[in-house]
Order: C-alpha cells, then structure tokens, then sequence
C-alpha cells in the first residue's frame, strides 16, 4: 500500500499557491473581465466584500453568489428572489452558480431551515450595497441627486428624464464593485457576518419576495437536463465502491477487517482493492464490475459489542447519562402539589433514517495539482476540511463541488461518499466515482436518534396549565464521517454543546402554552455502544409532539374540554393561536370531546390537532384518520398544516415544504423504524424499511399564515413535530386508547386497541 | 468482455460494449450518457431507474441489457418523440404533455423520484388515458418519493391526463 501523504507530496500536492488545474469546466460562470477570476484561488471569499455576492454582467443581467445548497427545498428560487427584489431585477436576468469551495462565499451548512432564516439577511444586504453603488455610478453619470434616480429592472433614469437612462451592465458590467458592506451584525452559526448600511427597500414595495414564483431549477428537472452528481463522468475515471459489513454495527467498534481475501475477486477483469487504515474500497473500469467485486470481496470482519436489540429504551435508560437542565421555570414541584389534575406518561421513539432516494455519490480526481471533489454535501467547506483532514494535506489543496443529488433531511452519510472517492482516487492516481449502494446507504446512515420521554401537565381546577416537566434520554451526533474514522483508525466523540437538538429542544416542550411552571430536562445517553446519530429532518421534534401534545390533549379530556378549546384557552401568544386558528378554520374543526364517539364499526375514524416547531416558526397540524380495528392498520386520510415562518419569501415554495413534511411525518409516525438484531443493524433496503407509499398518502392542505413585517424564518421543518401530534391524538380519538410509541403499527396498534373497554355502541 | 450487442433506445440502435449480464441502467448511465434513467435501489423497489420498453414499464436496475435485444427501450428523453408519433403530431413538442404538467403544479423537489414517476405515469395515460384517482394510485403504488411529492404528482398526472384528451390542445 502507498503512504499516500508521500503520494500526494510527490504530485506537488502540498505546494503553495500553485496554479489550480481543474479537469472539469462546465462548473462555473466566471465573471467576465473581472481582475481576479473566480476558481482561481481557494475560498472562502471574503463575506465583506459585495463582489464575493454579486457580479453585474454587460448584458444587463446578474449572478448571485451564496452558500446555500438546493436540496430540492426550492431555497435557489427564494434567495434569487431576494437578491433580485433589492437589486430591482427581476428573475430572468438573475442567476446563481453551483457551490464551489473556490467559488461561493461560506455561509454554513444548508441545515435547521437556514436557507432564508440566516442565508437571506446577508445576500440581501450585499444586494442593497450593490444598489446604492449602481445609484451612485449613475448619480455621477447624469450630474444629479441619487433621489431623482428611479430603477426599473435594472435600468436607473432621472425621474421625469427618460432619455437619461442607464442600465446596470453600462455603468458597471462585468467589473468589480470594490464595495465593503458594513454595519456589523453577527449571525450565528455563519461565520461573522457584515450587514449593509445602504437602506434596505420597505416590504411595503416588495414585488418579487412574497410572491409564489416558479422554482428556477425544476424545468431542466423535468427535462432531465439537470446534471446531477449522479451523471458526471470523468475521464479516465475507474468506478468505485466501498466495502462495509452489511449493517453497522455499535458505533465505537468501527469495522474491523481481519483478513482480506483479494483473491476472492481475481476473476473479475480489472477490479481491485483499496486501502487505507480499515477502509476498504474497490474499483473497476466497469461499473457492473465494481458493484460485482465488492459483492464478492471475501472479508472477515472482527467481532463487536453486542447492540441492545432486546430492549433499547432499558439499555437508554440505564445508561450513565449527562444531565442538561434546559428551561427550569417557576416552581414545578409545588405547581404539581397544586394540581387538580396531572396527567403523564413514557413515550418511546425509534431511529429513523435519512434515506435519500438516490444513495449518495461522489467523485474525485487527485490525479492533478489539487483534489477536485464533486459531491452532494450540504456543506463544501466543512467537506473540504474533513478530506483535508483525511488525506493529510491542506484545506486550499482541497476542492469541493456541490452538485445536486436526491433530498437528504439532514446529513445522510455525511461525507462518507466524498472521502471515500477522495482516498481511492489517491490511491490509484486516477478520477474515481463512488456510488454508495442502497444498503450502504442504508445500513450506514447517521440515524435520528431513539428518544425515550417522561412526561407530565398539570391544570388547576379551571382548566389553566400550570405545571409541565418533560424528561428526555437521547444521544447526539459526532461531527465526522464513518470512512473518517475507519480510515484513519479513531473513534470521533460525540459533539457536546451547540445545537439544541442534542439536548431536548425547550421551544418544541411545551413553550407555546402559558406555564407557571416548566421543567424540561436532557439526558444524554453515551452513543458507544448504540447506533450512529445525526440530526433528521426536524431533529426529534417529532418525538417531542408525539409525547407533549399526547400529554396536553389527555389533560383536555380529563376536564372534558374540546382539544382545541383546551388550547386556546392556554395559549402562550399570538403566533401561536393565529397558526391554531389558521389550522382549525381550514380544517372546519368542531368542537366536541376527543373520544366522544366511539363506536363498535369496523373502521374507527377520529382526528386531531397538534401544535409544534423546530426553531423560531410556529407550526399547527389537524389530522383526520381511519383505524381499522381488526387488521390494526392506520390510514391517513386528511393533514391540514398551518406555517407561519415570519415572511414567507415564496408562498408557494412554503406550501411545497408543509406538504412534503405532512407526507414525510405520516410515513414516519405510522412505518419507519431501523431494525437491528444483537450484532447489526438489518434495515437495509425500502422492503425491510418500510416508507409510505403512494397509494397510502392522505390529502395534505398547507396554509401559509404570511407575515409580511416579520422576520423570514425556518420553513423545512416546523410543522413536524405538530403533525405528529395531529396523527397521535386523532388515533385517541378513534379507539379512546393512546399509543406511546411509534411507528404506530398494525402490531402496536392491536396491543394498545386489546387493553380498552370496548364501549357500547 | 466487449459483447457487441445492439438495442433499440429511443428509436436509435446502439451498439454497446458492455457483458450480456450488466443491468440495462449502467449501459443507459455509462454508455450511452442518458440522465433521466438513475440508480436507487438496485434492486427494483423504488423506481428511479425505469425505462419502457416496447410500450411496458420495467426496472433497469435489474434487467440484464441482454434481455431487451430486439425490443425497443424507450427512457425518459424519448417520451416527447414517442408521443409525437402516437398522436401523428407533426412536430415533436419540448416536452410531453405529463412534463409539463411537472411544471406546472410544480410537482418536483428533489427530483430523484421524477424519472420513474413520469415513465409509470405515460405508461398508466397511453393505457388508460383518463385514470380515476384510485387507478393512479394503484398504478403508481410501486414507485416510492421521499420528499412527500405525492400529492402534487397525483395532481400532474390528473392534469395531462386532462389535457391530453382534450381534442381541442
């Protein structure tokens, strides 16, 4: 085997400065005639700088320049649209450029809902920038006052002078602004951001942000023009595959080889083994080839610790958990001394995972000065570092493009894919393309967290809530990748700090009701010894609707109040009430007690209300379902969702994500658990992880509750958590049984249905 | 290892290198440079890779390339052709009627799903050219999404269909 350090050295890897050769050359708009050419040095580029956002071409028209991924979200359309409504430009002379660590500026990971929430503000400051310098270029131009200037698509007049016009890519086209923003305002996690002191335009005169324009990347979608990283090919390039025990097993053990028969693929022309540390790879100059040999490769893999597959929430519980005392409000205790009544329960959730459709890819080429990585990430920067890291060589040797592959919901396989193309190449001195297959994808994944929960409301006598605790056991997540790891022969400790997921999120525990009183409390499980965890999609703020709206929607029965009623009643604020409402009128809810009309038929129907968030947004879910009492089988069969994420920058595009959350949480309420036995995690394919089919998905009516004057925030998440609870307190509505864990199976549902008294009539 | 088989793909016969045993989808993907057929699954549960072929859905991802010599493979990017000539259109539109309507309920996110979608659904319309709700749904039922776009492709299809029997488009 190659020291591959020595291998890169000896390619003039480790030189400074040297000229970047990149073997690729449909990546890019460079700016034209601009002095330093995009591409030609390694990023990021300086946030500060206008020219690091916007570049103004001859022809009248712009690239925008940002750090957010298309994912599928529809964020490229949003962010153009705010670009494009300070810039005065409308959405045909906008475009934008795929993410390059040479290239687009470092604005984070393209996580928690952060496209518009923190990827606006700054793209839309650079913009104002940029507007006041083009007034002040045509100022200067026409001898007149900045205030007599009027723009129209780009075009700036004097006001009442329509001869005396100019547009954009006369007064400065295809050259640099050399405009700083200013005005700081920083805006975690983003690197240190700079704000404009250039006037923001009034929502009063937005035209293109709050309007449901048609996403700019689905025409070339549909004609399957779009490239995805799935399509590149590169020359000379060897097809690869990685080679893992089928199935993770307890994180901490890595993978282990103890021998490996390379023989074992001798008869398949041109397929080899790579190496390095445990990792193991093959490649092949035939696809079919690769995923033959990796199939074929006979390896011994040492033995692990065995997984709790006999009981996960004992083996969680019993753990020697770190306690975060997250909100500690008032009283509890005595407010639950004061009760008239209290209700609570233990509320269970499986790991789930995040399974893009499309296993992940990559490819890379360290054949040439620097190694160029193509790749789906959600963030180039964080992946450059870490192949940086991983072949020993610095971040600028290092190349990162983002092109886009099918949704991930968080980071599936976080740069697994990436490293692994990225160590072959190495390796074999040639381009290399990974394709993960679906097992890798789905026996590998940094799963969403298990989550066990305590938890307990108390009224008084009026129905008023007055005390809640919510106790959660959970581990988190490492910051690095499983080929990481292996590759390098260590065990990445868990993260500790930072997001709030890891430790149980306090907005999505009871924050949207008035409490007196409020406790919530996180206990961290050790993730040795378990399976690997990563945030998914509204990280286990599903788990949190499903166990504190469970418990608020029982203290409503208790008193016999409408859920709804109930709700109102002890609403913490306005956004709250205006989503329940939003949710409760399109949904035509009556009010009436949950459980009031059971009956003996066959087919049970009930509905529910839930209300929820990630960060910042206000979520609020009604569901309508049919439980059918003999086989135990759940169908959904109406979702409303009502958002209110502050100003919605394209309806429409809003409507999208409340839409694909709703059908996304009822195939994870009602089908999806990873399974695994004492050794091995054995989900490893859509049969044995089941997501909700076609034919099985409810009608889903979204509403946007638009707020113009507000702050933009999350949209891709936050109507999760209530849906869940929707879905949990329809099916007590149905049976006059609650479920406490989910997936809420035929199987569980049967044993949850056998423990009633059956009503009459 | 060269096999020299000829198929038909969008009226074009190929000659392709690769053994009689490879899956149809890495002779579309690698050789023939075709985007719209992708691999998900490998194993004809998803979707994403499926083609026509002589009019009939199948799964790319596990159909040894032998086994369509002397059909016709139709993928994605010859759907507009292949609609022109059933309808007699004289001219080729850009897209096929069920594309647009991609378009126009904006019925994609990601996209990963889309191929196998729209090659299902054409072959659900040239069947049945008018589909109730229900008869989508149990068309469509092996084709899995993992954004939640099944109620918009439901709403796509719905909308071709309509288009597609109006006499007067």
């Amino acid at each position: 085997m190659t020291d591959m350090s020595n291998a890169l050295s000896r390619r003039g890897l480790l030189k400074a400065g040297g000229a970047l050769i990149v073997g690729f050359s449909f990546v890019v708009a460079l700016p034209r005639n601009a002095s330093a050419a995009r591409g030609d040095m390694a990023g990021p580029p300086n946030p500060q700088e206008v020219d690091s956002w916007i570049a103004i071409h001859s022809d009248n028209t712009a690239t925008i320049y940002f750090g957010k991924c298309e994912l599928g979200q529809g964020n490229t359309t949003s962010l153009l649209q705010i670009a494009g409504e300070e810039l005065d430009l409308e959405m045909s002379q906008l475009n934008s450029v795929r993410l390059d660590t040479n290239v687009t500026p470092d604005q984070g990971a393209t996580s928690a809902s952060s496209s518009i929430h923190r990827g606006g503000p700054p793209l839309r400051a650079a913009a104002a920038e940029a507007r006041q310098a083009l007034i002040r270029l045509a100022a200067a131009r026409f001898r007149v006052q900045p205030g007599s200037l009027i723009i129209t698509r780009g075009v700036v007049s004097v006001e009442g002078q329509p001869a005396l016009s100019v547009s954009y890519g006369e007064l400065i086209g295809d050259k640099q602004f050399n405009v700083n923003l200013s005005s700081a305002a920083p805006y975690p996690p983003a690197p240190q951001m700079h704000f404009a002191a250039a006037p923001l335009k009034p929502t009063s005169r937005y035209s293109l942000v709050g309007q449901s324009i048609p996403r700019v990347d689905i025409p070339d979608k549909v004609n399957a023009k779009n490239i995805r990283v799935q399509n590149l090919r590169l020359p000379g390039m060897l097809h690869g595959r990685v080679v893992l025990p089928r199935g993770q097993r307890a994180f901490g053990a890595g993978a282990k080889p103890l021998s490996v028969d390379e023989n074992s693929i001798a008869d398949i022309p041109g397929a080899s083994v790579v190496r390095k540390g445990d990792f193991i790879g093959v490649v092949a100059e035939q696809e079919w080839d690769a995923v033959k040999a990796a199939d074929q490769l006979k390896i011994v893999w040492q033995d692990t610790p065995p997984l709790p597959n006999d009981d996960l929430f004992a083996a969680m519980r019993a753990s020697e958990t770190t306690e975060t005392i997250v909100v500690d409000m008032g009283n509890t205790e005595a407010g639950f001394q004061r009760a008239a009544h209290s209700a609570g329960a233990t509320y269970r959730g499986p790991y789930q995972g995040h399974l893009p459709f499309s296993p992940n890819c990559a490819l890379a080429d360290a054949s040439g000065e620097q190694v160029v990585v193509q790749c789906a990430t959600q963030r180039v920067y964080e992946t450059r570092d870490e192949i940086a890291a991983v072949l020993g060589v610095a971040s600028e040797n290092v190349r990162v493009q983002y092109y886009e592959s099918a949704g991930t919901f968080g980071r599936s396989c976080y740069n697994d894919a990436a490293l692994a193309a990225a160590i072959m190449s190495v390796e074999v001195g040639r381009p290399v393309r990974v394709q993960f297959m679906r097992w890798d994808e789905h026996g590998w994944d940094n799963y969403g967290p298990a989550h066990l929960a305590d938890v307990r409301a108390g009224i008084d006598s009026d129905g008023n809530l007055i005390a809640y605790e919510y106790h959660g056991w959970q581990h988190g997540w490492t910051a690095l990748s499983t080929v990481h790891d292996i590759a390098l022969g260590v065990v990445t400790p868990e993260r500790s700090g930072g997001s709030n997921s890891i430790t149980v999120n306090p907005i999505s525990t009871g924050s949207m009701y008035k409490l007196p009183s409020r406790r919530v409390v996180s206990h961290a499980v050790p993730m040795v010894g378990l399976l690997r965890g990563a945030a998914l999609r509204s990280p286990l703020d599903l788990n949190y609707g499903f166990a504190s709206e469970q418990t608020i929607d029982e203290l409503a029965y208790v008193v016999k109040m409408d859920p709804l009623q109930f709700r109102r009643k002890n609403i913490g604020s306005t956004r709250w009430l205006d989503v329940l409402n939003a949710v409760a009128e399109s949904s035509q809810w009556d009010a009436r007690v949950a459980a009031s009309t059971l009956s003996n038929e066959r087919i049970a129907t009930g509905r529910g209300i839930g209300l929820g968030t990630h960060h910042v947004s206000y979520g609020a879910a009604v569901a309508e379902i049919e439980v059918n009492m003999m086989s135990g089988a759940i169908t959904v069969k109406r979702l409303w969702g009502a958002l209110d994420c502050g100003l919605a920058v394209n309806p429409s595009i809003v409507e999208s994500q409340i839409v694909g959350q709703m059908v996304q949480t009822t195939s994870r309420a009602l089908k999806e658990e990873i399974q695994f036995d004492d050794r091995s995690v054995t989900s490893l394919d859509w049969n044995s992880y089941p997501i909700l089919r076609f034919a099985e998905c409810p009608e889903v009516i979204p509403i946007v509750v638009q707020r113009m004057e507000e702050p933009s925030t999350g949209a891709g998440e936050e109507v999760m958590g209530a849906t869940m609870a929707a879905i949990a307190n329809a099916f007590f509505d149905a049976t006059g049984v609650r479920m406490r864990q989910y997936p809420m199976t035929s199987d569980r549902v049967m044993e949850v249905i056998a423990t009633r008294s059956v009503p009459n009539g | 290892m060269a096999s020299d088989l000829t198929i038909r793909v969008n009226e074009e016969d190929r000659q392709i290198a690769a053994s009689p045993d490879t899956p149809l989808l890495y002779v579309l993907m690698n050789e023939l440079e075709l985007n719209g057929p992708r691999f998900g699954c490998g194993m004809a549960q998803c979707g994403s890779c499926s083609v026509l072929v002589d009019g009939v859905e199948i799964r790319s991802c596990v159909t040894p390339v032998l086994q369509v010599v002397g059909k016709s493979v139709t993928t994605i990017e010859g759907l507009a052709d292949q609609y022109a000539r059933e309808k007699g259109l004289e001219q080729r539109p850009a897209l096929h009627p069920l594309q647009q309507a991609f378009i126009d309920v904006q019925a994609v996110q990601c996209g990963a799903c889309y191929n196998g979608m729209t090659v299902k659904a054409t072959e659900l319309l040239s069947k049945n050219p008018t589909p109730t709700e229900s008869e989508i749904k149990t068309a469509m039922n092996g084709h899995l999404c993992r954004c939640g776009t099944y109620p918009s492709i439901l709403k796509a299809i719905q909308l071709a269909s309509a288009k597609m029997s109006d006499p007067a488009l």
